[in-house]
């Protein structure tokens, strides 16, 4: 026997009986009969927001009421399309997205059920749907973010639509994958029309626009001059201000001028879904987003603005009401497919 | 020919084989039903601009890989395989352990390093380096085994250094080299985190994308089936060189081995610099920058228990898929090995077409396939587990094809004679002896799909995860830190088969192999000693990711 053809025959054996020890995780995730995922009463939620920021949410949850919560990571459209896709055979009872428009389209596809009571109430009616079937968790701000080495505060476009001239070719940054800027293209396509839209989009990319996966990203980049102007929501600048010291960071945010698309106010929310199997732990879980305890949290650790009443926002960033997005409610934000689309056939996702 | 070759196949191990084949292809068949099936759109897709710009994408960055795999790989395999280089034990070594890096392991080490570092030449440097080893190890053995005599005929026949370099080394060089180009074109074609991390559109990253990105997800299946076409064009493309290229000894004289090319002074200096470099850039430089992030954020970012549980995944997603992979290529392996014939060989050339099928088409083809057919099995352990047998079965129908051929099949027809009956004979004479070699190639399978990244991400079950699965999402935000424990886990799985490969591939004329098994060799069959150590190739480096 050759000494190489002993190794595989003692790991081989190893490896089955390491296999055989770890099953109990294999199998919290994914039953042991191989059938879809979660373990007994596990709410499953698909969650288009990042791992960083949801895992602490929902240990919070778990540690709080015993429910355990199983989460499938990904983009917001992403997991959008995929739970159309999945229809009645979905094994997700919860989706959290960073965009009213993918839950809007998630409701036009018919999956998402109506609110639990108590929840539909608990926000304002502009930032939840007309017929109750999604509401909105947290507040966003779409801001300019920019390297004042490069760009001085005077010249900073006060409007998106300045950002596809030449001067600032190559110095631009987008994250045409997240949902957060899919849902300001949806804006402006709903503000500006679609050929104004395709005309822009396109001028980015004739502009040699950079594209990246994540808005952190953009924000890095632009904090190191890797591009000088970059698309992206208020509360990255904060959490990494909070994390750093805003006297450390060279990154600087504008906001776009009242009724540019560039500012738009959006929400991060969530819905129950109708092939759920577990809506009562979902329900749950979406009522405990709404508590006012919660909220709190998102204020001190994400520094986005609350949306219940009687929470206070983050200190040191513009009150809600004094922003001024293009004048469009959110749930006009819900053909996300046709913005998927137009992105896709101009070739930025 | 030995007596059993001219058998006909006993039926049942014709139709598990021949089952094994269907199975293995019904992803592939799926995909391409549902974009028939599509019609418009899926024809819109196709005229689409960014069509013609991911092919062009994709094209100039395998010919910019094969041209960093010369280029880094000719030097290396003529200095140590014809020169007195000093340390050449330890330096052939050292470069085949590249293969031990799985590429988007190495690429985000580079952007660890070096965060700004993106586009086509970043990701067709980091593929050149871990993919150089495919071309250089078969170089080496080639040089070795080049009969000095050739050149010096030519030599003396008028011709000048160079000319005999062009008209006599270089022809003979290229079955080897080309073989090695291919399999690194293939993994340059199905790789998928290298591209991702250096933000390429090469196809497999806009397949991906655009199955994220979009409500309709036609076009993501259309881009697949043409990386599989751009695949195939490659293997065809390759095999017709090679046809062509056919070279034997005739008439009678041994090859003697040529005597190795002094070098000295400056020649070996920069020899021994170059090599540095080599080294220095494909291995020393990923694992440090690793170890350094692993020191640097030590403190806040590893969480023992993710990592646990990612190596868990990793463990019993890796080994189910093993169990179904041998399950599938025992049957397949043994026919290949036993028995000749055209519906054998054509089983044979199906069940290998598998190889280097990006991981992403057949994630895409198995999300598309369970949600029609089988919503049950959609986002499960078994469905992940299949998709694994699907993609690296190939390389355990090598393993058991070359394991079974070792096996003298005289043995089984005695224990025939003597009243076994067929499977109790196969089992106590072929099975014996041909177990350890199939157990490698489950194992290589196992070792090869932990470090699979796009089918896991498409397939896996809710929650999830495996190391490849953590070092990606770690990488995606940027935290390199906590992204590192999962990328050295990741080398060191890999080490293993790298070393089993360096053993099997390293000495072509004495491999251990042929002493364990003279009569298979005794046939003479060369070709399937060629078959052995191609399949040994393949079985090395982790399957595209």
């Amino acid at each position: 026997m050759l000494p190489h053809a002993r190794l595989p025959m003692l790991l081989l054996p190893a490896a089955v009986l390491l296999a055989a020890c770890s099953g109990g995780d294999a199998s919290s995730s994914a039953n042991g009969d191989g059938t879809s995922a979660s373990s007994a009463g596990a709410v499953v939620v698909y969650s288009g927001r990042s791992e960083d920021l949801v895992e602490p949410l929902l240990t919070k949850f778990t540690a709080e009421t015993g429910i355990p919560v199983e989460v499938r990571y990904g983009d917001t459209a992403e997991l959008a399309a995929q739970l159309i896709e999945e229809g009645e055979a979905s094994p997700a009872d919860l989706y959290f997205g960073q965009d009213a428009g993918a839950l809007g389209a998630l409701d036009a596809a018919g999956l998402c059920a109506t609110l639990p009571d108590g929840v539909a109430s608990a926000v304002p009616a502009r930032y939840r749907s007309a017929d109750d079937t999604w509401t909105g968790i947290t507040g966003r701000a779409r801001v300019i973010a920019y390297d004042p080495r490069q760009v001085p505060e005077a010249d900073v476009p006060t409007s998106v639509f300045e950002l596809t001239d030449p001067k600032w070719r190559g110095m631009v940054a987008i994250a045409p994958t997240n949902g957060s800027f899919q849902a300001f293209v949806t804006a402006m396509r709903v503000s500006q029309g679609d050929d104004t839209t395709r005309d822009w989009l396109q001028g980015l990319v004739d502009n040699d626009v950079q594209t990246f996966e994540k808005n952190s990203l953009i924000r890095d980049a632009v904090d190191t001059g890797g591009a000088a102007l970059g698309l992206i929501n208020h509360y990255y600048w904060y959490q990494k201000a909070a994390e750093i010291g805003a006297d450390n960071m060279n990154v600087q945010l504008a906001f776009a001028k009242p009724g540019d698309p560039g500012a738009l106010v959006n929400i991060a929310g969530a819905c129950v879904l109708s092939p759920s199997d577990n809506a009562a732990g979902a329900a749950e879980l979406l009522t405990w987003m709404l508590d006012p305890s919660t909220q709190e949290w998102f204020v001190n650790e994400t520094w986005e603005y609350p949306l219940v009443e009687g929470v206070a926002a983050p200190s040191g960033i513009p009150p809600l009401a004094d922003l001024q997005g293009p004048d469009i409610a959110l749930a006009e934000l819900e053909d996300l497919p046709g913005t998927l689309a137009m992105l896709q056939d101009i070739g930025l996702t | 020919m030995g007596t059993s070759t001219s058998r006909r196949p006993p039926l049942p191990l014709l139709a598990a084989a021949v089952a094994a084949v269907v199975v293995m292809a019904l992803p592939l068949v799926y995909l391409v039903i549902r974009v028939v099936d599509s019609g418009e759109s899926a024809w819109s897709a196709l005229w689409r601009p960014r069509t013609a710009e991911t092919i062009a994408t994709s094209l100039l960055l395998v010919v910019l890989v094969a041209v960093g795999v010369l280029i880094l790989a000719v030097p290396t395999a003529w200095l140590l395989s014809r020169t007195d280089l000093p340390f050449r034990r330890v330096l052939i070594v050292l470069v085949a352990l590249p293969l031990a890096v799985p590429s988007y392991v190495a690429a985000y080490a580079w952007i660890a390093l070096l965060p700004g570092m993106s586009g086509v030449l970043a990701a067709a440097l980091v593929m050149s380096l871990s993919t150089f080893p495919y071309v250089s190890i078969p170089l080496m053995a080639a040089l070795r085994g080049l009969d000095p005599g050739l050149e010096e005929s030519a030599r003396s026949l008028g011709l000048g250094r160079a000319a005999v370099a062009r008209r006599v080394v270089l022809p003979l060089m290229w079955p080897a080299a080309g073989a090695g180009l291919l399999l690194a074109a293939l993994y340059t074609l199905a790789e998928f985190g290298t591209v991702s991390i250096f933000r390429v559109d090469a196809f497999t990253r806009v397949i991906y994308a655009s199955y994220r990105a979009s409500f309709d997800r036609t076009a993501a299946a259309v881009l697949a089936v043409l990386l599989v076409l751009l695949a195939l064009a490659l293997v065809a493309a390759e095999a017709r060189v090679r046809g062509r290229a056919s070279r034997w000894r005739t008439g009678s004289g041994a090859p003697r081995p040529a005597a190795p090319i002094h070098v000295r002074g400056r020649v070996r200096a920069a020899g021994l610099v170059w090599m540095s470099c080599v080294i220095g850039l494909s291995l020393a430089l990923p694992v440090a920058s690793i170890i350094g992030q692993l020191v640097l954020s030590r403190r806040r970012a590893f969480d023992p228990e993710a990592f646990l549980g990612a190596l868990a995944g990793s463990v019993s997603a890796s080994t189910l898929g093993a169990a179904v992979a041998l399950i599938l290529a025992i049957p397949l392996g043994v026919l290949a090995a036993r028995y000749t014939g055209r519906l054998v060989r054509s089983l044979e050339a199906g069940a290998f077409a598998g190889h280097g099928l990006p991981g992403v088409v057949i994630g895409l083809a198995l999300v598309f396939l369970t949600l029609m057919l089988l919503p049950a099995a959609y986002q499960t352990l078994a469905t992940l587990a299949f998709a694994y047998a699907v993609l690296f079965a190939p390389k355990a129908v090598g393993a058991t094809r070359a394991a079974v051929g070792a096996a003298p099949p005289e043995l089984e027809s005695v224990a025939r004679s003597l009243g076994r009956g067929p499977l109790g004979a196969w089992w106590q004479t072929t099975g014996r002896l041909a177990w350890p070699g199939i157990a490698a190639g489950g194992l290589l399978v196992l070792l090869t799909a932990m470090k699979e990244l796009p089918a896991t991400l498409m397939l896996r079950p809710t929650g999830f995860e495996t190391l490849a699965t953590r070092l990606w999402s770690r990488t995606e935000v940027e935290a390199f830190g906590a992204a590192a424990p999962y990328a050295l886990a990741l080398i060191v799985l890999a080490a293993l088969p790298a070393w089993l490969m360096s053993r099997w591939l390293g000495s072509p004329g004495s491999s251990g192999r042929r002493s364990q098994a003279p009569r298979t060799l005794d046939r003479g069959d060369a070709a399937a000693d060629g078959a052995w150590k191609g399949a040994a190739m393949h079985q090395v480096k982790a399957g595209p990711s």
